[in-house]
């Protein structure tokens, strides 16, 4: 038989985790489209299911030593409220959906499911956010672009579940998050585009990027950042060609129901360009 | 089956159920609250939206288990409140009702967006009634109603 758990505790949680293995459902908003049975039957949980949704013990938002640090079920809605939140993960969540899904909707969960569409990932990305991930007896900090593999594939052992995220809180003078999607609430992102600078006295000291939708995973390339950092925004400016030739070849997106794979390339590409352009 | 316990329109019930049913189909079927509707079943049109400890949610996308030791509250237990009483009659006035099936979701949306602002812009009540669709109205006298709501309800919210 198929076991239901409600857990009191986080530690009782783990518990159960380390024996027996289960599905976690926190939100539900991804799970309970993904398992839709016809309506007025129930989902199809054909596994061991344990629900965290309300565990207090990972309730929580706090900062911290420069850092934000939010507990794995804390609803993206409370997150995008909390003064000290970084501007551009406001923004992400304020397009996601609307009130009532953001008031399940997790960052956990985002990850989690790690579609290269979620929201939150560039965002996290680009804060080189790390996720804390805890089973009964371990309990390991791992940079979020090694958490997630690949499309729906995580670095997250059976035994184990997200405890917190933090998101390390940085200095920059402009930042930019674009979704392209086809309707303003709930839409998937066809493409993204995250973009966030630091200028000081007309030197770029720091710059980052990072494209949703467009690979397996959110892309951001350390490499082609550490490239232009130093420059000039005049320099970075005239050297925009190359700055998109750099990028051109990990913009590998898919054609599917939602748009083709062209326009979503050439859209990407238009973003980049006018965000550095508008610095 | 499990024990689920929840207090749904301050009544307290206690009941075994499979927690992975859907809050949705519980109500309806349960229950027999129909007021809630499911339109789309995957979060995405608000006809099935309801409070849960005063937070406005779409019941479609919540399994049982998620509720226990919850509030909930639905429109027919709003319908039963002065505030409940006031947006039914602004929906009215403002002539924001057509089929209706939109309707108990629009009005759950209404009270929690008047619970956290209770003089909304224009632009605030778009943002707060934007995962509610209708198919009839074209929304101006559903915001027409919201505005309604929050002037005549003064002190209300
Ligand atoms: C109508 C609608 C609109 C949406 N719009 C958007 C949008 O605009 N942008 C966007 O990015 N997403 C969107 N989504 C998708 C979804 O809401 C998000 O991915 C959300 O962040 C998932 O969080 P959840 O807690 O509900 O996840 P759940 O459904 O509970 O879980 C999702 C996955 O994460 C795993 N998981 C959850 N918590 C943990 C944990 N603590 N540790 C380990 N694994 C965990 C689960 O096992 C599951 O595999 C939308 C969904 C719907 C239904
Ligand atoms: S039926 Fe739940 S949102 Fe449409
Ligand atoms: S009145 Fe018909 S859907 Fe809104």
């Amino acid at each position: 038989m198929v076991k239901h758990i409600i857990p009191n505790s986080l530690s009782e949680a783990l518990d159960y985790m380390s024996k027996d293995e289960y599905k976690i459902v926190s939100g539900g908003t991804d799970l309970m489209v993904q398992k839709r049975a016809w309506a007025e039957t129930p989902p199809k949980f054909d596994q061991n299911t344990i629900y965290i949704f309300n565990l207090m013990d990972l309730k929580y938002i706090k900062k911290e030593n420069n850092k934000i640090i939010i507990g794995a079920n804390y609803p993206v809605e409370k997150i995008k409220d909390f003064k000290s939140t970084p501007i551009l993960l406001k923004k992400a969540i304020e397009i996601m959906a609307s009130p009532a899904l953001r008031n399940l909707a997790t960052i956990a969960g985002n990850i989690g499911n790690a579609s290269p569409a979620g929201d939150t990932l560039p965002i996290l990305y680009v804060h080189d956010a790390l996720v804390k991930i805890v089973s009964k007896n371990n309990s390991r900090i791992v940079p979020i672009n090694e958490v997630i593999l690949s499309v729906r594939k995580t670095c997250i052992n059976k035994d184990e579940m997200i405890k917190e995220i933090i998101i390390p809180i940085l200095e920059f003078t402009k930042t930019s998050f674009v979704k392209v999607g086809g309707r303003k609430a709930d839409a998937i992102s066809k493409t993204s585009f995250t973009g966030a600078v630091n200028v000081k006295d007309g030197i770029v000291k720091d710059i980052r990027i990072a494209f949703g939708a467009v690979n397996v995973t959110v892309v951001r390339k350390k490499e082609i950042e550490n490239k232009y950092k130093g420059l000039s925004v005049l320099e970075l400016q005239s050297r925009i060609n190359e700055i998109l030739n750099d990028y051109e070849p990990f913009i590998k997106p898919i054609t599917d129901q939602r748009s083709n794979k062209d326009y979503r390339k050439q859209v990407s590409l238009n973003l980049l360009k006018e965000f550095i352009n508008n610095l | 089956m499990m024990k689920i316990k929840f207090e749904l329109n301050n009544k307290e019930y206690v009941f075994n159920e499979d927690p992975s049913k859907r809050l949705l189909d519980i109500l309806r079927n349960n229950f027999s609250l129909t007021g809630i509707k499911e339109g789309c079943g995957e979060g995405e049109c608000g006809a099935c939206a309801v409070l849960i400890n005063g937070e406005l949610i779409n019941s479609c996308l919540v399994p049982l288990a998620n509720v226990h030791n919850k509030k909930i509250m639905t429109i027919e237990g709003l319908s039963e409140t002065k505030r409940g009483k006031l947006i039914k009659d602004s929906f009215s006035k403002a002539g924001a009702v057509q089929c209706g099936f939109c309707t108990p979701g629009m009005m759950m949306a209404t009270e929690a967006l008047l619970n956290k602002t209770a003089h909304p812009t224009v632009d605030e009540i778009k943002i707060g009634l934007s995962g509610n669709l209708c198919r009839c109205t074209g929304y101006n006298m559903i915001i027409e109603a919201v505005l309604l709501a929050s002037k005549e309800g003064e002190g209300l919210w």
